[in-house]
């Protein structure tokens, strides 16, 4: 499904949309696969990480789970192995895919975008990659009709979020803070601020990330944006079940958890959509 | 190459296919702003800051350093070989002309909290000063296991006021390092400078650190035109990121002048065990730039390794990354054993000890004097000196000290 009649369809049913974010093959592919079949079920996007050595946009907690893929052999093939097989079960939930730019780069960007939309990938967000940088890659997601999702974050000037905003399709991804990824107490008032800019000069779907880590923030956010992201929250629930070898201790008492956990922050998508309907 | 100087970086602040600003969104605004400081304060010059750089570097660094005959050296090689004593400036390398040019410059933009990485430590300790110097909170990023392998530079850190924080992600190296620092400048952005170290990461931080250590090659040019009335034949300098070389080099890529790039070849290219990106590496993009890399078949940025921390990076910074596609520059490597051997020989025929990183341009050096004459002229730029490197090198000779 395209991301576009994802939000069409949300919009229709008087909800936000809730994204969640998992590290492809964290820990392992297997696990990884399953979790993200839950995470699929509950969540209206997910954004599946590549892991790369060196996340610089990622806090601490992300830049763990890419180690812990890597080490496990995760690999950018096996990464479009994995959308596919997810595609097929899950057709209605739209995949992006989030990696950095030097994974792009040395596949070759017609190849990685061909190979997005060969399974079923809707969009590619790349963390390092600003605008003057993108036009090639952005030409090639128009060919093959891969959404490019740009970052914008509270210390963009004016006339950049436009410059950003016409390139941007799919949804743009508003960085909450300036910061890296990672959970936070609370939404920062820059993060409102951001939005309204963001709505002032598009119509595109705003979704808010980084430091969004528990249902009141969710709620907080989709009052005024048009989805939440939530990444490190997730990522942690992995590590929580963890041994001291990197693998999970008790595989059904992961997914129960994640699957609670992921159940509850899309609930948070649903009840302020709900009341803003009434009103 | 005709008339390379001031043609690079473009606009776009690329070297031909190399540099750029691959940077997350949050830091594109604070590379602007860096980026029209620097025109501001180094291009136009505004309030005199060059004056009052270079009166830095005079009597705070004591520049210009010398340019030394090597008189039992070049007997022993063949040829004429002087060294460029970069060793003798403050702290004991190259690394303060970079960084007092940074600090003077994030004074300037009213930043009071400015951050770093260091590998061997060396830019950490000119960084250190140069905020002491200049009245900035300080604080380095440095790699767990080269706390570990620097101890003594830890120490000068703190000495002088700063903060070093030590990095345990990855491979706790200077890669590490660089990564913490991008980080906490994502989330400081507004109030913190980013001096970063080396002549690497996205534009325009690869042209203000060329600009900064061009004086090592404009020294060496008025010097050698002075004793021997002559450019020299061949110019050696190690590199790691490469900032000491691209100064070394810049003042000669328009002259008749060979410029040789050393790496680390580690415990041999055949092993993987090495941080020698131009010679073994591939295009990619790390720390903001593209440049030659270490990397795997999809990517991944592999760990480097060296017995010199200075040189344990796994990229080269975009210009000479550039200037090897286009034939200017010769990269070459010598292995970790090497380099020892070239300590040890600089340390009995001249009482100098010299770093283990510039040990590798010696290196290369000894091999290359083979090719010279009697009357060919070849300047060595001594990076750094070795009191750093004692502990390392005793251990790598089996002694105990």
């Amino acid at each position: 499904m395209k991301l576009a009649e994802k939000f069409e369809e949300l919009k229709n049913k008087g909800e936000k949309a809730f994204v969640a974010f998992y590290v492809g093959g964290d820990p392992n592919l297997e696990i990884s696969e399953k979790a993200l079949e839950v995470i699929c079920k509950h969540a209206d996007i997910v954004e599946i990480g590549i892991p790369f050595s060196d996340p610089v946009a990622d806090g601490i907690t992300i830049q763990k789970a890419d180690v812990r893929a890597l080490s496990s052999g995760m690999n950018p093939l096996k990464a479009f192995e994995l959308a596919k097989k997810l595609n097929e079960k899950f057709p209605n939930t739209p995949k992006v895919f989030l990696t950095y730019y030097n994974i792009i780069f040395k596949m070759g960007e017609e190849e990685f975008v061909k190979k997005c939309k060969e399974s079923g990938i809707a969009g590619i967000i790349v963390p390092d990659l600003p605008i003057e940088e993108a036009d090639s890659l952005y030409n090639y997601c128009k060919k093959y009709g891969v959404d490019l999702i740009f970052l914008v974050a509270p210390t963009t000037p004016d006339d950049r979020l436009k410059k950003i905003l016409e390139k941007c399709s799919g949804f743009v991804y508003v960085v909450s803070v300036t910061g890296i990824t990672g959970a936070r107490e609370k939404v920062a008032e820059e993060t409102k601020e951001l939005i309204k800019r963001v709505k002032k000069f598009s119509k595109i779907p705003a979704c808010v990330g980084f430091g969004i880590s528990k249902r009141e923030h969710v709620e907080e956010i989709t009052e005024i944006a048009d989805g939440a992201i939530v990444g490190s929250a997730i990522v942690k629930i992995v590590e929580k079940h963890l041994d001291e070898n990197g693998q999970i201790k008790d595989e059904e008492k992961f997914l129960k958890e994640l699957e609670e956990f992921i159940r509850n922050l899309k609930e948070g998508t649903k009840k302020k959509a709900k009341v803003a309907v009434k009103n | 190459m005709k008339k390379y100087k001031d043609k690079y970086p473009d606009e776009n602040g690329k070297f031909g296919i190399y540099g750029g600003k691959f940077v997350p969104e949050t830091l594109v605004p604070a590379i602007t702003e860096l980026e029209e400081a620097f025109k501001r304060f180094w291009i136009n010059n505004e309030g005199n800051f060059r004056e009052e750089y270079y009166a830095l570097l005079r009597d705070y660094v004591g520049r210009p350093t010398p340019l030394y005959y090597a008189e039992r050296l070049s007997e022993e090689l063949g040829c004429k070989v002087y060294l460029k004593r970069e060793d003798l400036a403050h702290l004991g390398a190259h690394k303060i002309n970079n960084a007092l040019g940074q600090a003077l410059l994030a004074k300037k933009m009213g930043k009071k909290r400015v951050i770093a990485e260091t590998g061997a430590g060396q830019h950490g300790v000119a960084t250190a000063a140069a905020c002491a110097k200049l009245g900035l909170e300080c604080v380095i990023y440095m790699g767990a296991k080269d706390v570990e392998r620097q101890k003594l530079n830890v120490f000068r850190m703190e000495l002088m006021g700063a903060k070093v924080v030590p990095v345990f992600g990855g491979s706790q190296t200077l890669k590490d390092a660089v990564n913490e620092a991008l980080r906490d400048w994502t989330t400081n952005v507004r109030t913190t400078y980013y001096l970063l170290g080396s002549a690497l990461g996205p534009h325009p931080y690869p042209m203000m650190v060329r600009e900064f250590q061009r004086v090592i090659g404009k020294e060496i040019r008025e010097q050698i035109l002075e004793k021997e009335g002559r450019l020299p034949d061949v110019i050696v300098a190690c590199v790691g990121g490469g900032s000491n070389a691209i100064g070394a080099f810049y003042e000669f890529l328009d002259d008749d002048v060979e410029l040789y790039a050393v790496e680390a070849g580690g415990k041999g290219i055949e092993t993987g065990m090495h941080g020698a990106s131009l010679c073994a590496g591939e295009v990619g993009v790390l720390h903001g730039a593209k440049i030659y890399v270490k990397e795997d078949e999809f990517g991944q940025i592999e760990e480097s390794y060296s017995i010199s921390a200075g040189l344990d990076y796994p990229g080269v910074g975009p210009e000479l990354s550039f200037l090897k596609d286009e034939g200017r520059i010769k990269a070459v490597c010598v292995t970790d054993d090497e380099a020892l051997e070239a300590f040890q020989l600089l340390c009995r025929l001249e009482g100098i000890l010299p770093a283990l990183e510039s040990s590798h341009a010696l290196a290369y050096a000894v091999k290359l004097a083979n090719e010279l004459d009697k009357d060919d002229i070849m300047v060595i730029n001594l990076s750094g000196r070795g009191d750093k490197d004692v502990q390392t090198v005793a251990k790598a000779l089996g002694r105990e000290i």
